[in-house]
Parts: C-alpha cells; structure tokens; sequence
C-alpha cells in the first residue's frame, strides 16, 4: 500500500494517463465493458507496484502494464483470439491497387470495424501511434519490440487496414449501397 | 519504374521519425517518384480519416470513481462497539485537562528548537511505523546490526540487544532529523516498537530528558559521546528502564 506522498505522486504522475489506458485497453479487447474491467485491473497493478516505476514516462509505463493485462485476459478468456507477433503476416499481404488506394471518406463506423478485424499486434501499433500519437520510441518502450520492428509492423498495419477498407467498401458497392 | 526506397521510409517521413537529413533526401526523392507521393498522399489521407473519426476512446466517469477508491487510503476500521469512542473521548477530555491544568502548576520552559527536534523524532516514529518503514536491517542479532551502520554514518552507534530484559532488538534503520541523518534501533517491547535514535553528541541538538506528547513518550540521556532519544507509546517508566539498561552496558 502506498501512502503520504507516493500516494500523491501516483495520482499525480499515473491517474492522467487514465484515458490512454482505458482507449489502449478498449480496442485491443474491442469491447468497453472488459476494457473497463481490465483498466481496473492495470490500475491497481500499476498502484502496487508504483515502488518500481522510478521516474520518466509515465504514460508508457502504463500503458506496458494495460497491454500485458489486456493480452492475459484475452488468453484466459478468449483462448481462440489472434495474438500472435508482428513479424508473423497473419494477413494476405496484398500490393496496392488502385482501389485501395482510393479511399474515399470513411465514417467511424467502417473505419472501427475495420480497425477491430485487424490482428491484435497490428492494431495495437495504429492505436498508439494513430489514436495515442506515441513516438516510434514510446511505441517500442510500450510494446517490449525493436524501434525497427515498430516501424516495419505500423507500415504493415496501415497496409492491413487499407486492404479491409477496400473490401468493406467494395462489400457495400456490390449490396448496391 | 519501381522505387528502390524502402517502404518503411514513407512511414517514417510520414510519421516524422526521419532525421533532418533523412527528411531533406527523402523529399528530394518525392520530386522525382510518382509512385512514393501517391502512396503519401494516400496514407495522409488514412490517417486524416483515423482522425476525423474519432475513435480515441475516453475513460467511463464510473470507472475513474472505481480507480479512486481503490487507491484511496484505507479508512480506520469503524469500532464494533460505538459506545467505546464516547468513552476515549470522555477519557482524552479529562487527560487534556488534567494535563493543561498540571502545566501552569509545573511550567515546562522549552526552546523552539527544542520542541521543533523533539517534534520531529516523534514523528519519525510514527513515519517508522508504516507498513514497511520500520527497518532497513532486520534482524535480533546484534552483531549483524551494529556493521550495517558502517560507512553510513559518521559514527559508530553502540548496539545491543536486550531481549533478557523485555527488550528483543528488531532491527535498525537510518533516518533524517532535521537534515542530520542518524541512527534508529528498532526495539519491541509486548507488542509496542521503541525507536531509540542515536546521533553523536557534538551535534549538541537539545531535546528535554523526557516528555510525553499525545500518548507517546521519550527519553533522552547521554553516554560515551552519543546522544540516546527513546521513543514510544509504551510507559515513561519503561523508557527509563531502556535507559537504566543502556547504561549498565
């Protein structure tokens, strides 16, 4: 248990990055209600071993913390969830056409379906770097991977992400929408 | 003709991650690639899309309320006998009166820098009390004691164990008084923890040879160049013994 001034520090230091912490946690588990339950969680973990975070970003040591108990939970309880490594392509890689190319306005609909079909590793880099504006160097620190691996996975996930739009909106020409 | 860039050049100009160097190249390259500013163009305009949709997700009040109470700290657990605090209170009334009344009979002069020190000795035994503050060396032995303080201070505090007499040693830890570190040994006695803080003479720091402050008690005495402070919630006479034991060594 912390108290006095370590309490105060952790509230200080810690409590503003709730909102990064809880937006990292919802898109990898693609769901508020478990996000809320494992922010929690990250949380507390966070409170308890604040002993060990000595100084520097805050947020990334966080937001480590959020990420390892948002892929724990997903291996207990969605064992059949993909989590597997950046380096592993566990998409069709496909080169740019046109098409893809050409993406028009996306409303937040298609474009948060699409960002929930990609595999969680990719996802995870596009979130913080997209949504959390993480430096490739936060990025790594968060993510326990090589700064080159961050830059070749967040390439490769905007790749991803351009392929599922493409689709989706082909999907939706050919509904005749 | 296909562009020799790596790929992960664009995303690293597009993220800024390129040096000024590596920037200036890669924008002279996209004069002359077609293939490079189209597919920048592209994952501006992606990340312009990821923007304007907003898809940062902010934290429930709910569960911001749920984080603050967990680490909120844990509240004195409530008595199960209500009728015993109206007790203490009748009891702290008439100690406090008692105690008002028997100072304009036996006027205690202190200095300010008297009271200040002694204020922060209790104080660093309450501090020392927290879970986890008690001692930096933990042991009964005092021969494992006594060396730990080596090189950490300027002195040599004595150390001894008096478990014999009620007294087991538990450990010792260094604290800051005022800005001078010193030495803590760490005694128990029943169930109670008695700091004695040990600092050398010459830092002629005064503090009264004992008092009593809000339930707990020091002693203070002098011996072979050190300074002895007692401190504790345990009976003034018990101190005392913890002092007569000190001296007989």
């Amino acid at each position: 248990m912390l108290e006095g001034r370590d309490r105060v520090r952790f509230e200080e230091t810690v409590l503003p990055h709730l909102d990064a912490a809880f937006n990292l946690a919802r898109w990898l588990l693609r769901s508020r209600a478990d996000a809320e339950d494992v922010t929690q969680e990250a949380l507390l973990r966070a409170y308890r071993f604040f002993g060990t975070y000595r100084a520097g970003d805050a947020r990334a040591w966080l937001l480590q913390i959020v990420r390892n108990c948002s892929y724990n939970w997903l291996q207990k309880n969605r064992p059949l969830e993909d989590i597997s490594e950046l380096s592993e392509a566990s998409m069709p890689q496909e080169r740019s056409t046109p098409e893809s190319l050409a993406i028009a306005s996306h409303n937040r609909e298609r474009l948060s379906r699409a960002l929930e079909e990609l595999p969680a590793a990719f996802r995870e880099v596009l979130v913080l770097r997209e949504l959390e504006g993480c430096s490739y160097k936060e990025i790594a620190a968060i993510t326990a991977r090589p700064i080159g691996t961050v830059m070749s996975g967040l390439a490769r996930a905007r790749q991803q992400l351009r392929t599922v739009l493409a689709k989706s909106a082909q999907k939706e020409v050919g509904h005749g929408v | 003709m296909a562009c020799e860039q790596p790929k992960t050049h664009l995303h690293a100009y597009l993220d800024g991650e390129l040096d000024a160097a590596g920037m200036a190249t890669f924008e002279r390259h996209l004069e002359t690639c077609a293939d490079c500013a189209a597919a920048l163009d592209a994952e501006e305009g992606l990340r312009r899309s990821l923007q304007q949709a907003e898809l940062y997700e902010r934290a429930p009040e709910s569960l911001r309320g749920k984080v603050r109470i967990a680490t909120a700290p844990t509240p004195a657990r409530p008595s199960a006998h209500p009728g015993a605090w109206r007790w203490l209170a009748v009891a702290a009334a008439l100690i406090i009166a008692i105690l008002w009344g028997s100072r304009s009979f036996f006027p205690t002069i202190r200095s300010p820098q008297q009271a200040a020190w002694t204020t922060t000795l209790l104080d660093a035994h309450l501090r020392s009390l927290q879970p986890g503050h008690l001692t930096d060396v933990e042991s009964t032995d005092q021969h494992t004691v006594k060396p730990w303080f080596d090189g950490k201070l300027d002195i040599a505090p004595p150390v001894r164990d008096f478990a014999a007499d009620g007294f087991p040693l538990v450990g010792g830890r260094l604290d800051v008084i005022e800005g001078r570190t010193v030495a803590a040994l760490v005694y128990g006695r029943r169930k109670h923890i008695v700091n004695v803080f040990v600092w050398n003479s010459q830092d002629t720091v005064p503090v009264s040879d004992s008092g009593e402050r809000q339930g707990y008690h020091w002693v203070s005495w002098k011996k072979n160049g050190f300074t002895f402070c007692a401190v504790s919630d345990v009976s003034l006479p018990e101190l005392q013994q913890l002092q007569t034991l000190s001296f007989q060594q």
